[in-house]
């Protein structure tokens, strides 16, 4: 652990070995925070990091089990998040909370109204709202309702609701992931001119640019940990990626691995997408897959590797660009038409999108197969048993027997099954969303040497995981995501840890301007 | 972002889940049972085929108008608007056997013309519900209160807002005839009885054996993953819906054969309720994802006997209804206790 200069005044903020845990799994190992005043300070770190837990923690929407904190000089104690906005700490999430049909007094006002004998007092109100909307420049006709106004706006509101008259720390959790450059630029002005009034800013997102353009120090987590706390002019960018990935920059070499001999059975192109864009988050991807191959996306948390997946596979709609299947076109517009083609898909949220709770293993095995095991709508209930037994056995699911509920098993076996749900199908293409995260190493070494196992028997994968280290030894090919866009793609021997965390970080016109100048 | 919540549920909790699981599903049987154990001794002459009588044919339709709704359940949704497609049915099915309309000269033509196109109405209703639903992604509870409020008022309007009085024997053979009499033993079971017990065994199997009935159970225990797997969501959705609307239909022909008459004002008044209640002390998941038709049949009649038991011995309807909504309160409980 690094020690950054540390502020010559006293800390506003300071969290100290914070624990925590979730039924029985820690979230937060002696994890800490400090913040000086008037300082903006960045929080980054992977999924799972711990980031939201910290956060929850400090703003009392969860207790700790360890750790102090003291704010302002003083033991601090929040019992809930009005509480911490009562003492000086506000939140500002994602999506807004307001309530877009009523005006903009009532959204800013909203549980602190003026009352006159018994009755709202509007003028003071709307007085209120407008010397406070007016100390971030924004001058607006406070009466009309929010909705009238443009995002950046409403979240200008949000932030002087949050704010109100006596903030003095402000917690932004990736307060730019719904708006274009314009209203960022806008925010960022909100940001400074919050800092030239003494408050201070804790920014959270993952956009690295962002952090440089805004931030003065940064705190990195890990796996519930702070690994490190710098000045952010004080670090690169590739040092910032090689911290939350928890990979030493120094040290990194390609490491061979037993992958060798692979390339011999990789063949025709399966998948071919062309400049893929979609939402908030997907700008201009392209990428293939051959048959017997596995193709890994890398790339930072909000790069686009998600969002993409579920555009080939029809789960969300496709804005521009072109897919093509065996060389015919793609146009999935539901789930269903993809795997009519012969694409599976795992999702990285197994409880929320992957298994049926109260359905048996053998249930959920078989519902993607379904539609073929019945004849005349009736289910083959002798075919189900036997291709349900098969599966079961090839994957090793460790179960009671077939008429267990799935939501018994262990997360390794869940995700097994969930697999078996795909690989019944005899699928072209699977589409692998972290196939391994939340299980345990035995199911994941299991897991991944599958995988392999598949892609020896002809079968096309995609596969995405947060892990480095999977992506670059488990994959033929390594297509990097950056901020929405394919920024680079490495062949299995040339897919370094350098390589690769270079183009996640920078991107490649960034990358040629480093080089040049070191 | 918190690794918990990805996390199965430790194997403790679900074994106690399963055990509740258990405990309800005995329970309504068992209820059931202690019921009718209680009847034996205390009330007079409940060991009559009378009794049985009265009561099956009293629980029939509540059964009827209970299978559309446990499937509906089912999927994780509601139908709010079955009383009011019983109306509607109740309402142009004699407009149509009473030649209000057009001459039907043969008078079994003409009633089975009604009846057909009575309950296939009120299933197009219902598929109009599962359209407004799937089609705007409308709550449940607010797609099927527009035609829980406007159903009432189509029927009126057809009707003009009368009584429309019968008395057609080849119609009310649905609410008033009887099947298997044995003379001087048996008077025969109730044909609305009948197609209760047929509709009950083919629901159930359909829910246990079919395709259809493993997507519908997919979809109430988790939609997005049962999309993801190329369930047809939108399409099950307004299948069931529609189905609801077929049982609507038909129970609504059944009420107005026993009243003689039909009331567009009356017909299936709450009905809703008293088939949601079935569905949940019958230990059906309100949320959605595991269903149990014989429990809805159980549930109904738990319901039903409870009202009878206490009106034989001499307790006003209002404190029964008082019991009614304890039993409901119950259930729902119990429900509560095995998700926890």
């Amino acid at each position: 652990m690094t020690s950054a200069t540390s502020p010559s005044v006293s800390p506003l903020l300071s969290m100290r070995s914070i624990s925590k845990a979730f039924g029985g799994i820690p979230a937060l190992a002696a994890a800490s925070l400090e913040v000086a005043p008037g300082e903006v300070h960045a929080l980054i770190g992977q999924n799972g990091a711990g980031k939201s837990t910290m956060i929850k923690i400090l703003t009392g929407y969860v207790g700790r089990d360890e750790g102090e904190i003291s704010f302002d000089g003083a033991a601090f104690d929040a019992r809930s998040p009005q509480d911490a906005q009562h003492k000086g700490i506000s939140t500002i999430y994602q999506e807004i909370n307001l309530v877009p049909f009523r005006s903009v007094t009532e959204n800013i006002c909203l549980g602190r109204e003026s009352r006159r004998f018994g009755l709202l007092d509007w003028k003071a109100m709307h007085e209120q709202a407008r010397t406070l909307l007016s100390r971030f420049k924004i001058d607006l006709d406070v009466r009309k309702p929010l909705l009238r106004f443009n995002t950046a706006t409403q979240q200008m509101v949000a932030i002087a609701r949050a704010i109100g008259f006596k903030a003095k720390l402000v917690i932004m959790d990736e307060p730019t992931s719904s708006l274009d450059e314009r209203e960022v630029a806008v925010l960022f002005d909100v940001i400074r001119q919050l800092k030239s009034e003494g408050v201070s800013v804790v920014f959270v997102s993952h956009k690295l640019d962002e952090l440089y353009e805004v931030c003065d120090r940064v705190t990195i987590m890990r796996d519930g940990r702070t690994v490190r706390t710098a000045d952010m002019a004080a670090i690169g960018k590739l040092e910032l990626v090689a911290s939350m990935l928890g990979r030493d920059i120094a040290q990194v070499a390609k490491s061979a691995t037993a992958f060798g001999d692979r390339h011999g059975r990789i063949g025709d192109v399966v998948l071919t997408a062309d400049h893929l864009s979609a939402g908030h988050k997907v700008h201009d991807v392209s990428f293939s897959v051959k048959r017997g191959e596995i193709a890994g996306f890398a790339g930072l948390l909000g790069a686009g590797r998600t969002e993409t997946a579920r555009m080939v596979f029809g789960a969300d709609p496709l804005r521009s660009g072109s897919l093509s299947l065996d060389g015919q076109p793609l146009v999935p517009r539901e789930p269903i038409d993809s795997i009519r083609r012969g694409i599976g898909f795992s999702s990285e949220d197994r409880k929320l999108e992957g298994i049926v709770p109260e359905m048996s293993v053998s249930e959920n095995l078989t519902l993607a197969l379904m539609p073929q095991l019945t004849r005349a709508g009736i289910v083959d209930e002798a075919k189900q048993q036997a291709i349900v037994e098969k599966f079961i056995q090839r994957l090793g699911v460790k179960c009671s027997g077939p008429g267990q509920k799935i939501r018994e098993l262990s997360g390794g076996n869940q995700q097994k099954v969930l697999l078996a749900r795909w690989l019944a199908m005899n699928p072209k293409l699977l589409i692998l969303d972290e196939p391994t995260r939340g299980i345990d190493v035995g199911a994941k070494a299991e897991i991944q040497s599958l995988i392999k196992e598949l892609a020896d028997q002809g079968l096309a994968v995609l596969m995405i995981s947060s892990e480095l280290e999977e992506v670059l030894e488990g994959s033929d090919r390594v297509f990097v995501l950056r901020e929405g866009r394919s920024v680079a793609e490495f062949p299995h021997a040339e897919a370094s840890e350098s390589a690769v965390m270079t183009a996640m970080a920078h991107g490649d016109s960034d990358l040629v301007a480093e080089r040049s100048a070191s | 972002m918190s690794q918990a919540r990805t996390q199965s549920p430790p194997p403790a909790s679900a074994a106690r889940v399963d055990a509740i699981a258990a405990i309800m599903r005995f329970s309504t049987l068992g209820a059931l049972i202690a019921l009718i154990i209680f009847n034996v001794f205390f009330t007079n002459h409940f060991l009559a085929m009378q009794t049985l009588d009265v009561n099956l044919t009293q629980v029939a339709t509540i059964v009827i108008v209970g299978v559309g709704m446990t499937l509906v359940i089912a999927t994780g949704g509601i139908d709010l608007s079955v009383g009011s497609l019983m109306a509607i049915s109740g309402a142009i099915a004699p407009i149509i056997f009473l030649n209000k309309v057009f001459n039907i000269g043969e008078v079994h033509v003409a009633v089975a013309v009604a009846m057909i196109v009575a309950v296939l109405l009120a299933g197009a209703f219902g598929w109009f519900n599962g359209w407004l639903i799937t089609r705007f992604r409308i709550q449940p509870i607010i797609g099927t209160l527009v035609l829980f409020i406007a159903g009432r008022g189509i029927a009126q309007v057809m009707t003009n807002g009368n009584l429309q009085p019968f008395k057609l024997d080849a119609f009310q053979w649905i609410g008033l005839g009887r099947l298997f009499a044995i003379q001087d033993v048996y008077r025969g079971l109730p044909i609305q009885v009948a197609i209760m017990i047929v509709l009950v065994i083919a629901a159930a199997w359909v829910l246990k054996r079919s395709l259809f009935g493993r997507q519908i159970l997919a979809i109430g225990g988790n939609e997005r993953a049962a999309r993801l797997s190329g369930v047809p969501v939108a399409q099950v959705k307004r299948w069931v819906y529609c189905i609801s609307g077929l049982c609507a239909g038909l129970a609504g022909l059944v009420v107005i054969a026993i009243n003689s008459s039909s009331d567009a004002n009356q017909v299936g008044l709450g009905m809703e309720l008293d088939a949601i209640a079935a569905v949940a002390v019958g230990g059906t998941l309100l949320s959605g994802g595991r269903a149990t038709i014989t429990g809805t049949l159980i549930g109904a009649l738990i319901i039903q006997l409870v009202r009878y038991t206490m009106l034989a011995n001499g307790v006003p309807d209002d404190v029964a209804k008082l019991a009614k909504a304890g039993l409901i309160v119950a259930a729902v409980w119990l429900q509560g206790q095995g998700r926890a």
